[in-house]
């Protein structure tokens, strides 16, 4: 594998995300949502000092949850597709190159991107509430941003695992929206209504709501900020008590395993279908 | 320098290219010809690794499938659907295929002169017209200093002028020792570029013969359009029937079929008869060959009817 290629085709990648009015709109939305949420959470506190912190962080938990994975899943499956419809995924594969390096180039460069949106958001609403006298808990914070960052790469793999399997971004595009809203739904209104009527056991509650990655990212981001999982219920308590210390280990495993196990898939989708 | 055995692609069911074998020598030049759909395209893309395939390509002596990377280094591809990234400036574009090339940078630049763009180089890609993509997408094939050029259609998006310059251009090239594997379906540019041409139908190989020997194995007859005055126009439809030439008239002449190497045949019978003729030019081939059913001729470009 020729590292320097992927490189240059990451380098192309953010300079095309850049330029991408999709992404612009997505990380200019996410840094305003951000700061709003900041002003709205000290907003009544003035220099209450952290408490104004915590409104935030769980504000941007939440914000997070629906604008991350709609940012990563779409702009994943606009990535291969978008050039296989336009014609030049051909001419990139018929230089000298391997169709790994392309897809690892092509992932890292939008990684990069999405991860400059978060610290982008994140960084300006962290010295919106530093600013008008709010402390801010830098651990916490740094582990509800990295969580973040964790939950825009698994999504940004499941979109190119869509995209390697479609021929069109419209394509592409209508069953990431469709992947997200399942995923936003299944972690709330599914699992509620699948363990009030099947009557679920807590232990298999748990179980499917860590194999969601936005639920294992909410769950590790009010983990960071309040300390505990009470706030979740006999669900919570009930992680905390089973996973106990291994809990943030646990969740950043489900994380890296929704980074690593659909990009693997992509990359075998793709070995495949090439620029079909 | 490219050696291709047994090649088949299947797309689900469909086979769309059956057992394509070609051989050709360093410095040599073969066409593919075929219809729109007989699998020209399909064949280069396959060779280039682009499409999985059954069978062995060899480019430069490197196995495709094994050890892609050193096989495209070997090739130069000029696609029939040109696509390049539109929002890139003409010369950046070629510069970062350069870098992905390991070619020298400065080569983008040498390159779009050779081909007429080099004022056009600041140009984002998406402005320049079919013609000018062609060029850079020659140039692009040429940034590795391949020893092999795959084109496909290479003068598709080009005009009268621009198709016999890049023609000149891409014989300079084969000149110069360049191996040429050109898709096609203009006779001009089979004998321009080509040493022999595999007759490509359905996906499968129906004729191979020298480039020389493909005009009259596809068109074994051509078009003889004789003009004569009014007065004699049944005098000459007679001797010509006489003499055993098929014939259709209308008010533009008299539409002879005559077979390739006898053009001069029925100038000779309408003579012999003391018809006197006043003009004459070679038409389209005639067509009568049944591979060729439905279809129909213009110039030396042979379309699906």
């Amino acid at each position: 594998m020729d590292t320097r290629v992927i490189g240059l085709v990451a380098r192309k990648e953010v300079r095309d995300a850049l330029r991408n009015r999709w992404f612009l709109l997505y990380a200019a939305g996410f840094a305003l949502l951000a700061i709003a949420l900041s002003q709205l959470s000290t907003g009544d506190s003035g220099t209450a000092g952290y408490a104004g912190f915590g409104r935030t962080a769980a504000g941007l938990v939440n914000l997070v949850l629906f604008v991350v994975p709609l940012m990563g899943l779409t702009l994943g499956a606009q990535s291969l597709a978008g050039e296989r419809e336009r014609g030049t995924l051909a001419t990139l594969l018929a230089q000298p190159v391997t169709r790994t390096e392309v897809l690892l180039g092509k992932f890292a460069g939008l990684a990069l991107a999405l991860g400059a949106a978060l610290l982008l958001g994140f960084g300006l609403a962290g010295a919106w509430v530093a600013a008008r006298g709010g402390g801010v808990e830098a651990g916490a914070y740094a582990q509800v941003v990295g969580a973040a960052a964790l939950l825009a790469l698994a999504t940004l793999s499941i979109g190119f695992l869509i995209s390697s399997a479609a021929r069109r971004t419209s394509a592409a595009t209508a069953v990431a929206l469709f992947v997200w809203l399942a995923l936003v739904f299944a972690g709330d209104l599914g699992l509620m209504g699948s363990a009030m009527t099947m009557r679920l056991p807590v232990r298999t509650l748990l179980g499917l709501t860590l194999l969601n990655p936005l639920e294992a990212y909410r769950i590790g981001g009010i983990a960071a900020i309040t300390g505990g999982l009470d706030v979740l219920g006999p669900a919570g308590v009930y992680a905390d008590r089973v996973l106990g210390p291994s809990l943030v280990a646990v969740l950043a495993a489900v994380l890296v395993a929704w980074c690593v196990v659909p990009l693997i898939a992509a990359g075998v989708v793709f070995a495949r279908r090439g620029i079909r | 320098m490219i050696a291709v055995q047994d090649l088949t692609v299947r797309f689900g069911s469909a086979t769309v290219l059956d057992g394509l074998a070609l051989d050709v020598p360093s410095g040599g030049g073969v066409a593919l010809w075929g219809t729109n759909g007989a699998g020209k395209t399909t064949a280069l893309r396959a060779m280039l690794g682009l499409l999985p395939f059954d069978g062995t390509v060899r480019l430069g002596g490197h196995d495709v499938r094994r050890d892609g990377r050193r096989a495209r280094a070997q090739v130069g591809y000029v696609p029939q659907q040109l696509a390049f990234w539109d929002d890139l400036g003409t010369l950046e574009c070629l510069q970062w295929l350069a870098r992905l090339r390991r070619a020298p940078i400065e080569r983008a630049a040498v390159l779009l002169e050779r081909v007429d763009l080099a004022q056009h180089g600041r140009k984002r890609v998406g402005e320049l017209s079919g013609g000018m993509k062609q060029r850079m997408a020659l140039a692009a094939a040429l940034l590795g200093d391949p020893p092999i050029l795959l084109l496909d259609e290479p003068t598709a998006n080009l005009d009268a002028a621009g198709r016999a310059d890049l023609l000149a251009l891409l014989a300079d090239l084969r000149g110069a020792g360049k191996t040429l594997l050109v898709t096609t379906h203009r006779l001009s540019e089979v004998q321009a570029l080509a040493d022999r041409v595999i007759v490509l139908e359905g996906g499968e190989v129906r004729l191979s013969c020298s480039a020389d020997a493909l005009e009259a194995a596809l068109y074994p007859f051509a078009t003889l359009r004789l003009v004569v005055a009014p007065a004699d126009e049944a005098a000459a439809l007679a001797a010509l029937a006489k003499s055993g030439f098929t014939t259709h008239a209308n008010r533009h002449g008299i539409l002879v079929r005559v077979a390739a190497g006898r053009r001069a045949a029925p100038v000779e019978a309408l003579l012999a008869a003391d018809v006197a003729v006043e003009d004459l030019w070679m038409e389209d081939h005639w067509i009568e060959d049944p591979r060729a059913e439905g279809s129909h001729v213009e110039g030396d470009a042979w379309t699906p009817g």
